[in-house]
């Protein structure tokens, strides 16, 4: 039950760009699409989930003065083999997410759980924690993406929902910067107001 | 003149911040006063030119000399960490006065993505060495008129009798978005500036 929590609570509790305002940069410029979410989403799983487990593996390995230094080496890694593997197997998701990709390295979502968790807890755990934040990073990138796409081209998955009317008259700027901004204020506000106790 | 628009484009119609998405986690972390957003902005400035100054040549002497290209990512992040490391121990010996004002953003620059994709871009695009520096140094100066720019109403939000579910983060994105919206207007200068040169 304890292990399962771990993996749950990355879904509401701690989901991290909304709870914890970290990572940001990659949920603004790559939720153009729901597509682009997901491809994000699926990344940040793979290089957080292996930078967790070997991070809580070599836990009692790596001296404490060089542990942010180990860490960054250790996520770098896996971002290099997400690189070459998105460009070997799945190009237009490379294209799309372009300097993004290398930039996994500097997200403090990945970082942030290698300090706080992975270098305190076991490897089984650790695991889990990664997934479940992992989880819910995607879903947030999925939400916000499909919210953007649907609202500023009128499709979802590249499938045509609104009519063709609205498709050629949409919401441009939601696909823009400043929609990508505004977006994720209004959906932070919502989840806050939501979350807010009752008694309030 | 292309330095110029190179500037240009930087600073106000591809402003890192509020177009390209870089450096978003500070943008909302440090601008909430007024004096933390300067510091963090000229600290910015200051790493950003170098870091570009010093991977710019690692780039192009050893790892294209020696097909390694595929190091990129992993080197750049661990030379920005030693270059931060280093200006900040410069700094502490050599301007201690200047190391007071930035010190404590000092650390923190080492994962603001604006460092590592600012040095990706430049090698990406192809710049020269000196189109490189310049369009660091613009697209800093820009991050920092974006920075500034946002503490100054954030300042003047406390005041402000905001609906409660949209305090603090969830207002500052808006206002950011509302920016971004105004910067929006620039778009097309470089276009104009270019066909000026063209005459």
């Amino acid at each position: 039950m304890s292990i399962f929590k771990e993996f749950t609570k990355g879904l509401w509790q701690e989901l991290p760009p909304f709870r914890l305002v970290l990572g940001l940069c990659p949920v603004l410029a790559v939720t153009k699409s729901a597509t682009n979410g997901l491809g994000m989403g699926l990344a940040v799983i793979f290089v957080l989930t292996w930078s967790n487990i070997l991070v809580s593996a070599l836990r009692k390995v790596i001296p404490r003065k060089v542990r942010i230094a180990s860490y960054i080496v250790i996520i770098a890694t896996f971002v290099v083999i997400v690189e070459m593997a998105t460009q070997a197997f799945f190009y237009p998701v490379y294209e799309a997410l372009g300097i993004f990709i290398p930039l996994i390295v500097v997200n403090c979502v990945i970082l942030g759980r290698a300090e706080a968790f992975a270098s305190k807890n076991g490897v089984v755990a650790s695991a889990l924690d990664g997934l479940g934040i992992g989880a819910g990073f995607t879903m947030s990138l999925v939400v916000l993406g499909g919210l953007r796409e649907l609202i500023g081209a009128g499709t979802l998955f590249d499938v045509e929902i609104m009519s063709a009317a609205y498709r050629s008259h949409s919401f441009s700027f939601m696909l823009e910067a400043p929609g990508a901004f505004i977006c994720l204020g209004v959906l932070l506000a919502i989840m806050n107001a939501v979350s807010a106790p009752s008694s309030s | 003149m292309e330095y110029v628009i190179i500037v240009i484009g930087a600073v106000l119609i591809k402003n890192i911040l509020l177009a390209e998405y870089l450096g978003c986690c500070p943008f909302m972390g440090t601008s909430k006063k007024m004096n933390t957003a300067v510091g963090m902005g000229l600290a910015v400035i200051f790493v950003l030119t170098a870091a570009t100054a010093v991977t710019y040549p690692i780039h192009h002497h050893i790892f294209t000399r020696f097909g390694l290209e595929y190091l990129q990512t992993i080197t750049f992040i661990l030379v920005i960490a030693a270059l931060v490391q280093f200006v900040e121990m410069f700094l502490k010996k050599a301007i201690p006065a200047l190391y007071q004002s930035l010190g404590i953003f000092l650390p923190l620059i080492t994962t603001n993505c604006a460092v590592l994709g600012v040095a990706i871009l430049c090698i990406r695009r192809d710049y020269s060495f000196v189109e490189s520096i310049v369009f660091a140094f613009s697209s800093a100066a820009g991050f920092t008129l974006a920075l500034v720019l946002l503490a100054g109403i954030r300042e003047r939000l406390i005041i402000a009798d905001v609906p409660k579910p949209l305090q603090g983060t969830a207002i500052g994105l808006i206002t950011g978005g509302l920016m971004a919206l105004a910067f929006f207007g620039f778009s097309g200068v470089d276009g104009s500036l270019n066909a000026l040169v063209q005459q």
